[in-house]
């Protein structure tokens, strides 16, 4: 099973959607800010929004062929679709709500293919309840339960658990993968979290002003931006302005000068020539703090710097540093502790090569 | 009390609610739903017995039922006699003059219908004549209900438009409100009085229920 997908469509005289891909059986993550057009892409494979050119098919049922006057309606597609918000059906039982896109046949049959999908998914024992009874992670379950159940050919997720705790997310997630082991079918996720891009994906297509800027593996897409915005989306805390110095071939890396600083840092070789005005994107994970200069180090860039202020976010601690401009560091409450990081502290931050990646500043 | 017209006025609103039941599901469902730009000319069509003098649309009425009219002549064919001053051009006027308050409270409760319920139930392969019966009526159930109370309540009271259509022929087309007059021109106050107060607390109660009903609160056009 694949689904391909091609489609442009004027959503406002600003934005248009303009995407064309072909997703193989696996989950396809679909990432990018809000109103980028991922939530409408979604839509136009369901048959919910209108589409101005393109071609949706599944293998060589065609579901959408503007130029052949093709566009068979949403109940005709195959194409499950589980809503941000659900849209579980509030008047009936989640027995019901399971059961409703299954075809007429006799009840026992119903109640059973109901009853198994509902203990696969741990929520046998509430099916006699109205979704306003149980709790957010439990509607979640029956949201993707009731539109496993049709046998979909291809499924669309709309940010299905970005309300949901870490932990219910990953037990969610790990459902879904056990489900798609056996049927391999697309499916397209759209999300803007990294942890579950990461936790789900094959392939991440990035999304952005409605058109696919970045298509690859998880890796690929979000540890190595190539473009502002995907450091913005992929949670590079730092982007810092620079200039290209000097290119060094032979040895693979090249300097950057940080803007307004007499900073310099070593940053992997990249087709940006000498005098380009850049951005380096460093992850706030990525920076290590030493209280006294490091000696025998492999890390290239080794700074002097201040501390601003600290904050505790859960398990991190989010450290205003300043180098002749500001940057985020995260530790641990225990490093944070070891150290006895205070503000106006001065420290050591240590940068590997790998961990500075030169974006476009445009 | 006269209870021959309070029989009729009972029947007529029966047979006026039950079909405006039926024409009036679609309709509100149309209004709620269709895309069309010319939506607002049919609103405002549904709504005209609302602002309209019930003698002007019982003129019409008359006009388009007589024998002169070709409805009138089909009917005269079809049957024998003639359609106006009967029981069944009283129901034909009253459900015209009835329609805004079947239509619009249940069109105001498919409105109050998540979209994305309906697009859940396409997704899940079911079309829209069943996910109109198995989702958007459960859901509007209350709505329903007020347009059929409201239905009934309006066509009891109504005295205009029977007046014009129908005349005043006792056990055809003689209802309560026409037998209220006929008492008061006979100066039998005490005779009116009785049915006017069955007609007030009838009216009253009927509110109660349509305001208990609604989870939200909603204007009530008043009872003419």
């Amino acid at each position: 099973m694949s689904l391909d997908v091609r489609l442009r469509t004027r959503l406002s005289p600003r934005f248009r959607l303009d995407v064309a891909f072909t997703a193989a059986p696996g989950t396809t993550i679909v990432f990018g800010a809000s109103g980028s057009g991922k939530t409408t892409l979604l839509r136009s494979v369901a048959g919910l929004a209108a589409t101005d050119e393109g071609r949706i098919a599944i293998n060589d049922r065609v579901l959408l062929d503007v130029g052949a006057r093709i566009n068979v309606p949403p109940p005709g597609r195959r194409v499950g679709l589980v809503f941000q918000h659900l849209a579980l059906f509030p008047h009936l039982t989640i027995a019901e709500n399971i059961a409703y896109g299954l075809p007429r046949q006799p009840a026992t049959k119903r109640d059973a293919q109901t009853t198994a999908i509902a203990t696969s998914f741990g929520i046998a024992h509430l099916l006699a309840h109205r979704p306003a009874a149980v709790s957010g992670g439990e509607r979640q379950r029956v949201g993707l339960a009731r539109a496993l159940v049709t046998d979909p050919e291809v499924l669309l997720l709309d940010e299905p658990l970005s309300a949901l705790d870490h932990d219910t997310q990953s037990r969610i997630i790990a459902d879904l993968r056990t489900w798609n082991e056996r049927r391999r079918v697309p499916i397209l996720y759209v999300t803007h979290s990294q942890r579950e891009a990461f936790a789900l994906g094959e392939r991440v297509l990035l999304l952005r002003d409605g058109t696919i800027v970045a298509d690859g593996t998880p890796d690929k897409v979000l540890n190595a931006p190539s473009h502002e915005s995907v450091a913005q989306l992929a949670g590079f805390e730092n982007l810092l302005d620079a200039v290209v110095i000097e290119r060094r071939p032979d040895a693979g890396v090249m300097i950057v000068r940080l803007t307004g600083t007499a900073t310099d840092l070593e940053t992997p070789l990249t087709s940006f020539d000498a005098g380009d005005r850049i951005r380096v994107a460093i992850r706030a994970g990525d920076i290590l703090i030493a209280t006294e200069r490091p000696h025998g180090l492999s890390a290239r860039n080794v700074v002097p710097a201040t501390i601003g202020g600290l904050a505790r976010q859960g398990a991190t601690v989010r450290l205003e540093a300043s180098i002749g401009v500001p940057v985020e560091v995260h530790v641990t409450p225990t490093a944070s502790a070891d150290l006895d990081l205070r503000p106006h502290g001065n420290v050591w931050l240590v940068i590997k090569t790998h961990s500075c990646h030169p974006v476009s500043a445009v | 009390m006269d209870w021959t017209a309070i029989g009729l006025s009972v029947r007529l609103a029966a047979i006026v609610s039950g079909i405006l039941l039926v024409i009036g599901l679609p309709i509100a469902y149309w209004l709620t739903f269709a895309r069309s730009r010319w939506r607002f000319l049919f609103e405002s069509i549904v709504a005209l017995p609302l602002v309209l003098p019930p003698t002007v649309l019982g003129f019409y009425v008359l006009l388009a039922l007589g024998s002169r009219s070709p409805i009138g002549r089909a009917w005269e064919r079809w049957t024998g006699h003639g359609l106006a001053f009967t029981f069944e051009a009283l129901v034909i006027a009253s459900v015209l003059y009835s329609l805004p308050f079947a239509v619009q409270p249940i069109a105001a409760s498919f409105a109050q219908i998540d979209r994305t319920l309906l697009e859940a139930s396409a997704t899940l392969g079911v079309g829209p004549l069943r996910t109109f019966l198995r989702v958007v009526l459960p859901l509007s159930l209350d709505g329903v209900l007020a347009g059929m109370v409201l239905t009934f309540a309006h066509t009891i009271g109504e005295f205009g438009v029977v007046l014009m259509v129908g005349g005043n022929l006792p056990g055809v087309t003689r209802t309560v409100s026409i037998a209220i007059y006929d008492d008061v021109q006979a100066f039998n106050f005490a005779a009116a009085h009785r049915t006017a107060l069955l007609l007030l607390v009838f009216s009253f109660a009927a509110l109660a229920s349509v305001y208990a009903m609604m989870r939200k609160p909603w204007a009530v056009a008043p009872l003419s």
